[in-house]
């Protein structure tokens, strides 16, 4: 399968995206009794909300304004580092499926579901191991501590679904896409598709073991307890 | 609807009136997408105004001669030359579209008759020769005044073609197509002293090339982390000295210029000079990165200074102090309490340009007004 960014959104379509982004501004109103009393950690927890609703936007383009993302990530950094723990978190509502969190979230932006949201991604930044993306190589100390900050952000985004999830692979590794070597030849293996296997290539799911075994490790890894985790799997992970 | 105005102020002192004198395009609201212009710039001598828009278009103003009649007031400027100078390409490798905006023009110095001018979008720049021709050539030998060739056998005497004079026509002929150097987005070109060479800038590379030489570039500067997941800053603007045909500065995201001497290493990774001014702790705000981010530098005629434009201020430096600006104007201060609002409906990141009058006493800078 061609490993397509996407054709160019047609204006129209472009449009429709920014109204659907519409988001409910109340909290910018200063006369608003809510705004005028709420405590800072609620106009953090909002200016989060709006960032990662403009960093999901941005990720949608089909070439993502690369001054704008990283504005965008580093002010979601440094909203995260300013939000204190909060004491009394709403009852954490159960998962839906991966593909209406990422829908609710582009759909609507009303102040239930920011609030959910907020608290949903901050509680998960708290779940030992879920921060850290499934990677071999990784090194930057032990499992469950994020590093640079940036980790929770994506580790609690990559939870938004599979429409997030293929823009925010591995945490900032796919969030900032390497466009020099990210079309390279062998992105564009065929036989991981087995259309054109031939025939002393095998059965055509040669492949297909060495990928599931990967996949096993990581998940005999979390079910043994080498990353505590809270809660099982989604279907999306 | 907010847009976009001028507004100069000296440097070092007292305000100034500006006012339009020529107000060029449409004035209602009913204005195409494809119209709507994305960079301007003067030629060195002020008697050419290039603006180039989105739909990928270059039109070229003149200034009239200044009446004898009216010797106080300032000649106008008219159309001189319209030409396409980009296309909308398609990457068939990343499946995307590549636009026709024009993100950038300069004008190279001039040497004869001809101008000659750099014009860029996102991936391409292309070197335009505008010439003018007021005379054509008439009693040619091997062809008729229609243009169809004579047989040569029925040519008994030979003359000599003379010129007459014609209506003045302006001929835009794109004479070099510099492409295929740039993953990222252009933001900036330069032209350097030496008159040879020029510089192009994206968001994390920065390319030296030579006017003749199309086919390579020379990479001067790579911000580029080794992972990705590094990445915390990008080249916002970038400009070579005027005089010093060797050092050259870049702008970044994070409100810091880089100044490099090409002289002290091929790539240029380690900059020669360091400009950045401490954050104010009490204006402290989540905003602060974008807000302090460079939209623009441009060195002053002299070199000795320059000059850079963030959200809320422009800046001019001493190139012989890193540490703080000398001084530092105001734009539009009253924004400061909306930030979050501007931060909402994206208007924080706009980018603003700059520029010195000729004598390096003014400094002019496009700001928001309402309509």
């Amino acid at each position: 399968m061609m490993l397509s960014k996407g054709l160019k959104q047609k204006r129209e379509e472009e449009e429709e995206g920014k109204e659907a982004l519409a988001v409910d501004t109340w909290w910018l109103d200063p006369g608003h009794p809510a705004v005028a009393y709420a405590p800072p950690a609620v106009a953090s927890r909002s200016l989060f909300d709006l960032s990662v609703l403009k960093l999901h936007h941005s990720l949608r383009q089909s070439e993502p304004d690369l001054q704008h993302l990283v504005l965008v990530v580093n002010t979601l950094q440094r909203i995260q580092a300013c939000m204190a723990p909060t004491a009394a978190l709403p009852p954490m509502p159960s998962l839906p499926t991966a593909p209406g969190i990422a829908d609710n979230l582009l759909a609507s932006s009303d102040a239930s579901l920011s609030a959910s949201m907020a608290s949903l991604l901050e509680d998960l930044s708290h779940i030992e191991g879920l921060s850290q993306a499934p990677q071999p190589l990784v090194d930057e100390g032990p499992p469950g501590h994020p590093t640079g900050g940036a980790a929770p952000i994506l580790g609690a985004l990559d939870l938004l679904g599979p429409a997030t999830e293929c823009l925010l692979v591995d945490g900032l590794e796919g969030l900032f896409e390497d466009t020099d070597t990210m079309y390279d030849s062998e992105l564009w293996a065929p036989a991981s598709e087995g259309h054109k296997s031939s025939p002393e290539d095998g059965p055509g799911k040669e492949e297909a073991p060495e990928l599931d075994e990967a996949e096993l490790d990581y998940l005999m890894d979390v079910l043994v307890g080498t990353q505590a985790l809270e809660r099982p799997p989604g279907p999306g992970c | 609807m907010a847009g976009a105005g001028g507004g100069g102020c000296p440097a070092g002192g007292n305000d100034l009136q500006w006012c339009f004198s020529q107000v060029k395009g449409a004035v209602d609201e009913d204005v195409a997408e494809a119209d709507v212009i994305s960079t301007v710039e003067f030629s060195h001598s002020g008697d050419l105004l290039a603006t180039g828009d989105k739909g990928g278009r270059v039109v070229i103003f003149q200034r009239e001669q200044e009446n004898k009649s009216r010797p106080h007031s300032r000649g106008e400027y008219n159309v001189y030359s319209t030409f396409q100078s980009h296309e909308p390409e398609f990457d068939y490798l990343k499946s995307l579209e590549i636009e026709e905006k024009i993100n950038k023009i300069r004008w190279l110095p001039q040497q004869g008759a001809a101008r000659f001018l750099l014009s860029t979008n996102d991936k391409t720049i292309k070197l335009w020769k505008i010439s003018e021709r007021d005379k054509r050539a008439e009693g040619y030998n091997l062809k008729d005044e229609d243009g169809r060739l004579r047989d040569p056998l029925r040519i008994t005497a030979l003359r000599v073609p003379i010129l007459k004079p014609m209506d003045l026509m302006v001929e835009a002929s794109p004479r070099r197509v510099f492409a295929n150097a740039h993953t990222y987005h252009i933001n900036s070109i330069s032209v350097n002293s030496d008159h040879e060479t020029y510089l192009s800038a994206d968001d994390l590379r920065i390319n030296l090339w030579h006017l003749e030489i199309t086919d390579r570039s020379f990479n001067i500067v790579d911000i580029k982390p080794a992972n990705m997941e590094e990445l915390t800053e990008v080249i916002t603007a970038a400009e070579f000295h005027p005089h010093q045909c060797n050092v050259l500065v870049y702008s970044s995201s994070k409100g810091t210029i880089r100044l490099c001497d090409m002289r002290s290493s091929a790539l240029c990774d380690r900059h020669s000079k360091f400009f950045e001014e401490p954050e104010d702790p009490s204006s402290r705000s989540f905003f602060s990165e974008i807000i302090s981010s460079v939209s623009d530098v441009k060195f002053s005629h002299s070199g000795r200074y320059m000059m850079t434009r963030d959200y809320l201020s422009v800046k001019v430096w001493d190139l012989n102090m890193e540490s703080r600006p000398v001084e530092t104007h105001q734009v539009h201060e009253y924004l400061r309490s909306k930030l979050c609002s501007l931060y909402e409906n994206d208007c924080i990141f706009d980018k603003f340009e700059c520029c010195w009058n000729g004598s390096d006493r003014m400094v002019e800078r496009v700001q928001y007004f309402k309509l």
